[in-house]
């Protein structure tokens, strides 16, 4: 069975408008980034969130009396899941504690006034200090693999195809975090580690059609640039979207059955898949071409030691 | 055309076999359990196993059976969870003052699978349930109590030596000691030099005073943090034993932080109370002769220092200290035969001992006093920087007078309750903290959550998984079949590697399996494109089965090498949940390498290999 004809798009003909919506998305993002900032979750600000779960649903003002009443009026306060959870947000701020025995506080407040049992569910503090060092670490974790992955495609390829898999790369974690960034969505370390796993996917996709344009370079000697990144595109247009396909669908799975947990994780794969597929076409092929990569470029290098020996 | 010699398909064979082996014991159900052990004083004997059994059938809760683990400790299993939470109510309502009772997950293995070491995966607190703390140990005390030690140190060599010095005074991390003249300043330098090499030493003089600078030298600074770190961990690992929690982990992270892992802990709140706790007694005796509202007015006399009971009622002790918790060797708690209050029975040392034998013996009538101290570091935000502030509480517990000379075995009350006497005499027995602690991340998550946890993550992958395997036979036809052959082998493989090298799976582990399988996947795509390619360029199905592998290589190698470069740097620059995803990714990335380049390869060789073929299905 096969969902495809052999596809002869000429693909590069878009590279210019390709290369404007790009830009803006960018732009646009990186403006989001600018006006809206990231809602970034607790494991970056520091801060306490605790879920609770009763017996019968509970009104969201009732759990705000009680904890107005033990002194916790600045407190957050959502439904989560179903009307009979209950997901309470203290941030950290000035001169108000922030240690570990604040979640215990606030859940004996809620026990103290609920009418039935109360469940803790999940119960979660981070200090201020390892917030901003996750932060950090999260931070180095991105620009690390970026450089590995830069040293790794530079050998393999050559630094014109490297500089373009890295420039698809940053535009999709860009575009990537902006949805978080637009929609207000929380950035958590799970998302963060989606990011990572974004960047992994993008690469793949990328190698995948770069492999297929050195090959044919080697293979095709008639033809311009433009044709052979072409035809390389065309040739694994159904792998592409049948790796994609499925990878949508694991990660669907995963957003519509993975639970509260895994959302964001979901959310910011479904995002860099849908993303990493384009780039690997619009941004990383473009950005190779504009660079000028050249037949020449890719030869296999001829063994030196070969022509000695036919000296005299 | 298109076969594997015989050994390459031995060793898949061997492969495969060895990890349905290792993924085998994750077959069997995890029981929720419940791990009974001896409290302090009470012993686990055959005898306990009928108390237990007798307990639970009066409370009517069915249980599947107890059984008797190595160290002393017996395992009842449950069939819910639900049992399991009433079975516990019910043994520490009954027996809770002999023995300590922790929630796990206990798979049911046969006795075969047992014997022969293998375990299933260890679950992550995130699918199991549990407390999980980080905690900081304050480097800067640490440092500060050795400064301390060696202006002690400093004083008693120059006493002891006749050396007259001027003072020891204490500024930023250095010690500077003043002499009258230049001489003896001399011989100090030389002396402390000689004696306490751990010391950098430095002369200067300020008009009539000359002076002796010490400092740490580097190597004894970073000793001395080496030193608190690893005593700290000893000391959270004796009260987290006391505490009888199953399984706990209790490790060191970077060069001060220490990560407590608590599976199946159900008090987040006590738990945190007493790893975080630093607190100990002292013992004074109540100076008698001044009056205590003169101190509560200003004037303390010079020899005293004023306190507050527990209703807040001014009391002066003597600056002294009898006995500190540092001497105490051991303690229990219980009550008071005459008064039936909850007490603490203490035990000295020897050097306690002989001054609490002497001070009690010339002050026989006269009232001691126990005070109960406690340290705690809190760190609030001030105009949005951390701050750390430390809190110290001292209050005067008890007070009674001496009625005879007292030994190295004595009691304290004046506690509030039987578990805060339970809670002092574990903290005073699993030894003091060498330097302050601040819990500085917590993430407990309850059992119900756990198990919803657990349900959502497979369920997930399953829904997942099954979608992509119709989908790869409905396109693919055989050759479908065997990426779906290969993709479950793929799962059995990644699950055989994290039971044998017991690493932790996670929620985000669950998601990097679904990554790893969306990999695999991709590399049979890109072998099974290639060779209809072939097909479409009219070579022979042999050639084109062979090209297809060949020229896909690369792709997928170059692919899967730099997500696992990803994966790497996930690793080690990544914590917690990060650390998870990376894990599963890395393994699974290797397993979809093996099997999507060797396995796949081996049976598509095993259907076709030299045969004459016209069509593929493919």
């Amino acid at each position: 069975m096969r969902f495809f004809k052999r596809t002869n798009i000429d693909f590069m003909r878009y590279q210019w408008p390709a290369l404007v919506l790009s830009t803006t998305i960018n732009l646009l993002a990186i403006g989001s980034f600018f006006f809206q900032g990231l809602n970034f979750g607790l494991d970056f600000t520091g801060g306490t969130v605790i879920e609770a779960g009763y017996k019968q649903p509970v009104q969201l003002s009732e759990v705000r009396s009680a904890l107005a009443k033990a002194g916790y009026s600045e407190a957050t306060v959502q439904h989560f899941g179903s009307s009979r959870d209950v997901l309470i947000r203290l941030a950290p701020k000035n001169q108000v504690e922030s240690t570990a025995a604040v979640s215990d506080r606030v859940f004996r407040a809620l026990s103290a006034a609920a009418k039935g049992q109360v469940d803790l569910r999940r119960a979660e503090f981070v200090g201020p200090e390892v917030g901003s060092e996750l932060a950090e670490s999260g931070g180095l974790a991105v620009l690390y693999s970026l450089i590995g992955i830069l040293i790794y495609v530079w050998l393999r390829f050559e630094w014109r195809f490297s500089v373009g898999a890295i420039i698809a790369t940053i535009h999709d974690t860009i575009v990537t975090v902006a949805v978080f960034s637009l929609f207000r969505i929380e950035f958590d370390l799970t998302v963060l580690a989606a990011v990572l796993a974004v960047i992994g996917y993008s690469l793949n996709d990328t190698v995948v059609i770069f492999d297929r344009i050195r090959e044919n370079f080697r293979k095709i000697r008639k033809g311009t640039v433009l044709e052979v990144v072409n035809l390389s595109i065309n040739e694994t247009m159904s792998r592409t979207i049948i790796t994609s396909g499925t990878t949508l669908v694991v990660v669907l799975a995963l957003f519509f059955f993975g639970g509260q947990v895994i959302h964001g994780f979901a959310l910011a794969m479904l995002v860099g898949v849908a993303v990493g597929t384009y780039s690997s076409i619009y941004v990383a092929s473009s950005a190779a071409v504009m660079l000028g990569i050249s037949r020449a470029d890719l030869m296999p290098v001829k063994k030196e030691g070969a022509q000695l020996d036919q000296l005299p | 055309m298109n076969r594997y010699p015989w050994w390459k398909n031995l060793l898949i064979l061997a492969v495969v076999l060895a990890g349905l082996i290792f993924a085998l014991p994750n077959m069997f159900s995890q029981d929720p359990s419940i791990e009974v052990s001896a409290a302090r004083g009470s012993k686990v004997s055959s005898a306990t196993v009928g108390e237990l059994k007798a307990v639970l059938e009066n409370a009517g809760v069915p249980y599947k059976g107890v059984q008797t683990l190595k160290d002393d400790r017996l395992l009842v299993r449950f069939g819910t969870s639900g049992n399991q939470l009433e079975g516990q109510s019910a043994i520490e309502a009954a027996l809770g003052d002999r023995y300590h009772t922790a929630l796990t997950l206990s798979p049911d293995l046969p006795g075969w699978v047992r014997f022969l070491g293998l375990r299933p995966m260890v679950l992550g607190l995130d699918l199991r349930g549990g407390v999980h703390v980080v905690i900081d140990v304050d480097m800067d005390a640490a440092i500060d109590q050795a400064l301390e030690r060696y202006t002690d140190d400093i004083r008693s060599l120059l006493r002891k030596e006749r050396i007259r010095y001027l003072g020891v005074t204490r500024d930023k991390g250095r010690l500077a000691v003043r002499f009258g003249d230049a001489q003896t300043r001399d011989r100090a330098d030389s002396l402390i030099h000689e004696e306490i090499p751990d010391l950098e030493l430095d002369t200067g003089e300020e008009g009539q005073s000359y002076y002796v600078y010490a400092s740490m030298t580097p190597s004894s600074v970073a000793s001395v943090k080496k030193f608190a770190l690893q005593q700290n961990i000893t000391t959270l690992r004796n009260r987290v034993n006391a505490l009888g929690v199953a399984e706990p982990i209790i490790q060191q992270q970077g060069d001060r932080r220490i990560v407590v892992e608590l599976p199946g802990a159900s008090d987040p709140g006590r738990i945190k109370d007493i790893l975080g706790a630093t607190a100990t007694l002292e013992y004074r005796l109540v100076d008698t002769e001044h009056s205590v509202e003169d101190a509560v007015n200003g004037r303390v006399p010079p020899s005293d220092k004023l306190y507050k009971d527990r209703s807040g009622r001014p009391i002066l002790l003597q600056r002294r200290v009898i006995v500190t918790g540092n001497e105490i060797t051991d303690a229990s708690a219980g009550f008071d035969q005459r008064t039936g209050q909850p007490a603490v029975f203490v035990s000295l040392d020897a050097q306690g001992a002989r001054r609490m034998r002497n001070v009690t013996t010339e002050n026989v009538g006269k009232p001691m006093a126990v005070v109960f101290i406690e340290n705690r570091t809190e760190t609030r935000l001030v105009d949005g920087k951390p701050v750390k502030r430390k809190v110290r509480t001292e209050e005067v517990i008890s007070v009674a007078n001496i009625l005879e000379p007292f030994g190295r075995r004595f009691q304290t009350t004046g506690l509030d309750s039987s578990r805060e006497a339970h809670d002092l005499a574990l903290l005073l027995r699993a030894g003091a903290l060498a330097a302050p602690i601040e819990i500085v991340e917590e993430r407990t998550i309850g059992p119900s959550l756990g198990q919803d946890n657990i349900n959502q993550g497979f369920e997930s992958v399953v829904i997942g998984f099954i979608l992509v395997v119709l989908f790869m036979a409905f396109y693919y036809k055989v050759f479908g079949l065997v990426a779906d052959t290969v993709l479950i082998v793929n799962l059995i493989l990644v699950v055989a590697v994290l039971s044998l090298l017991q690493a932790t799976l996670t929620l985000p582990g669950i998601a990097g399996i679904v990554l790893t399988v969306g990999m695999s996947v991709d590399a049979n795509v890109l072998i099974y494109e290639r060779i209809r390619e072939e097909l479409r360029n009219r070579n022979t199905p042999q050639a084109s089965i062979q090209a297809g592998y060949d020229k896909a290589l690369s792709t997928i190698v170059d692919a899967n090498l730099t997500t696992l470069i990803a994966a790497i740097t996930l690793f080690s620059f990544g914590t917690g949940p990060v650390k998870g995803f990376a894990v599963t990714l890395f393994i699974g990335i290797l397993t979809s390498l093996f099997t999507a380049i060797m396995g796949s390869r081996a049976i598509v060789n095993l259907l076709y290999g030299g045969k004459r073929l016209q069509t593929l299905p493919v």
